[in-house]
């Protein structure tokens, strides 16, 4: 490359010869040319395969260029960088495309109307209806859950940090691994199991309940991890002021934590919101509004999702209507995700003078 | 308010670590007491057990007798909780509550013991940080965060607050080991002022510092790393440092340690 200008300089132990600063932008650009290039020569048709040709290009060429202009070391760091930059393209070119097309084929029908009615009169092939009834049952059911798991999941990570010694800790930690791994279908089966035992029709609580169970462990996990952030020194300091130890956990370690328990709690409500095993078990779907969540079958999102798919037999108007539920549901969780970030910069320790 | 402790036999354990060995010693009311000694002599672990804060380390434990005027602290039914707000602790690192206003800081051992009225806390604050000599860097920014400030005017902060609760001892573990020289100089004075009100003792590495504000000095040491520690003499502070009774204290006070 620019071999001649370096070679006019003297010579120094500490400078060696540097690629100049648009050299990894040319070298990807010359290996999306030879991508494409070679892909049109053999006729090969998919994106994906000159993608991964250049991709493969950019790596080796970075290498080869670099090791000849700067030597062996900076070719190796040049490489690492490079297959970085591989990396973080092939993770966010699938993100983008399917926030990309959720977004151009949800628009289609999302609006007011669609918001606020729900399928009661329509027929799954016909186009018109909403989600109304969707998101009722998607908020009352993850609500009630999030009710039943967050703060058993707090107290439980409490107990670890605070309290647990020896094997009950032990048993504890290692049931909440165990649960960490449950298939979602299994929560539901445990919770049907139950159902069928007392002879009940499915309702939107049993639903929460399953979800509960799938909530909880990342709960204790994420809240475990923040609590264990908090300094000792912060639990001496308190506990020296002849502050009793729930005084202490109460006003000083929690309020500590506070930001990074809620961001934990919010994105294990972020998992659940996507769950449609268990709804489809335990709550069956309603094309009706039904905001009792203790009695009658409900809607739920993802299960709404599910069912506008494959129930419809291939109508276009349910298709449509399944993209828009699905851009509502990216659209709440993150929602969530922003609330979550937002009281956690809220709540984080202070360090302004 | 300041009260004399007495401790007799007094031997603490880390789990099956038998940490300090079989010490007896008297710390006088309204005097400042040093401990000095080498590193991993028990001197922070005695000093914990002076106010039950050895037993919040897990695995710790306590033989021994320690008499706050004739009161057993490690008696049968005594409150650890109880005792901690008798015999207030600042610790080595300033460590105010990092959720929690200048103000909230020094409130707190009081609104976290629920025991006070409304009315008084702004005067038992103002009270406490003109008692650590910090009220005037302060008094104009009150609602700021206690994280703000600097090093030594955290540990003001610390002091403030430790003595906000009133407490009859004051422990001091290294308060100024990481301090300035002039952040140190202003905790000295006010070790000085302190001493008035407070039974006050201090572990220090800083000998000079121990020669400065102490009226006692105890010297602790240990035979061998991973043998207990023990106290050697305890003594006046002008005693200690000129004209020490056992020879292992003048080896170390003057250098020829190890």
């Amino acid at each position: 490359m620019s071999n001649a200008v370096i070679a006019d300089k003297p010579r120094s132990t500490l400078r060696g010869a540097r690629l100049p600063k648009w050299a990894p932008y040319a070298i990807a650009a010359g290996s999306l040319a030879v991508g494409i290039g070679i892909s049109l020569a053999a006729g090969l048709h998919s994106n994906i395969q000159w993608g991964l040709i250049a991709a493969v290009l950019f790596v080796v060429g970075t290498y080869v260029i670099a090791a000849r202009v700067e030597g062996p070391r900076q070719a190796k760091d040049r490489i690492a960088t490079s297959l970085v930059w591989v990396a973080f393209l092939l993770a966010v070119i699938p993100l983008v495309s399917l926030v990309w097309s959720t977004i151009s084929r949800g628009v289609k029908v999302l609006d007011i109307y669609f918001l606020t009615h729900s399928m009661g009169l329509i027929a799954d092939s016909e186009p018109g209806g909403g989600i109304y009834h969707a998101i009722i049952g998607s908020l009352e059911q993850v609500g009630l859950a999030t009710v039943i798991a967050a703060p058993i999941g707090v107290l439980t990570a409490i107990y670890l940090v605070e309290y647990g010694r020896g094997n009950l800790a032990r048993a504890v930690t290692f049931f909440v691994d165990v649960m960490t791994g449950i298939p979602s279908i299994v929560a539901g089966l445990f919770i049907l199991s139950i159902m069928l035992m007392f002879e009940m029709q499915p309702f939107g609580f049993a639903g929460s309940m399953a979800l509960a169970i799938l909530m909880m462990p990342v709960v204790v996990r994420s809240t475990e991890e923040m609590l264990k952030l908090v300094p000792n020194e912060l639990r001496e300091a308190s506990l020296a002021l002849g502050v009793p130890k729930w005084r202490t956990i109460l006003k000083v370690v929690l309020p500590t934590s506070l930001g990074g328990i809620t961001t934990g709690i919010m994105l294990a409500v972020a998992r659940i919101a996507g769950e449609t095993a268990p709804v489809l078990l335990l709550v069956w779907g309603n094309s009706l509004i039904n905001s009792n969540p203790f009695e009658g079958a409900q809607q739920s999102l993802p299960l709404y999702i599910y069912q506008q798919y494959a129930n419809s037999a291939g109508s276009g108007a349910a298709y449509d209507r399944a993209w828009a539920a699905s851009l509502t549901l990216i659209a709440f969780v993150m929602i969530l995700n922003l609330v979550a970030r937002g009281i956690a910069r809220w709540k984080a320790p202070k360090t302004g003078r | 308010m300041a009260k004399r402790i007495d401790v007799s036999g007094l031997t603490a354990y880390y789990g099956s670590h038998k940490a300090i060995d079989d010490i007896s010693m008297t710390v006088e009311p309204r005097s400042v007491t040093a401990f000095i000694g080498p590193s991993g002599c028990g001197k922070s672990t005695f000093l914990r057990t002076l106010n039950r804060m050895h037993e919040v380390t897990p695995g710790g434990r306590v033989e021994g007798k320690v008499l706050l005027d004739d009161e057993d602290l490690y008696g049968h039914g005594i409150d650890p909780v109880s005792v901690r707000r008798e015999v207030g602790m600042v610790f080595q690192r300033p460590n105010p509550f990092p959720t929690m206003s200048i103000f909230d800081n020094v409130a707190a051992g009081l609104r976290l013991n629920g025991s006070y009225k409304k009315s008084e806390l702004a005067d038992v604050v103002e009270k406490s940080l003109k008692g650590a000599n910090l009220w005037n860097e302060v008094k104009d920014r009150l609602n700021k965060p206690g994280s703000g400030l600097s090093g030594g005017q955290q540990q003001r902060l610390c002091i403030a607050r430790a003595i906000a609760v009133e407490p009859n001892v004051l422990l001091m573990d290294e308060p100024c080991s990481a301090l300035d020289p002039i952040s140190t100089l202003a905790i000295e004075d006010l070790i000085g002022e302190l001493k008035e009100r407070f039974t006050i003792v201090i572990v220090t590495h800083n000998m000079q510092q121990a020669a400065r504000v102490s009226d006692r000095t105890a010297f602790f040491n240990l035979s061998a790393v991973g043998q207990p520690g023990k106290l050697i003499e305890i003594d006046e502070t002008e005693r200690i440092f000129s004209n020490p009774s056992v020879q292992a204290t003048e080896d170390y006070i003057s250098g020829r340690f190890g």
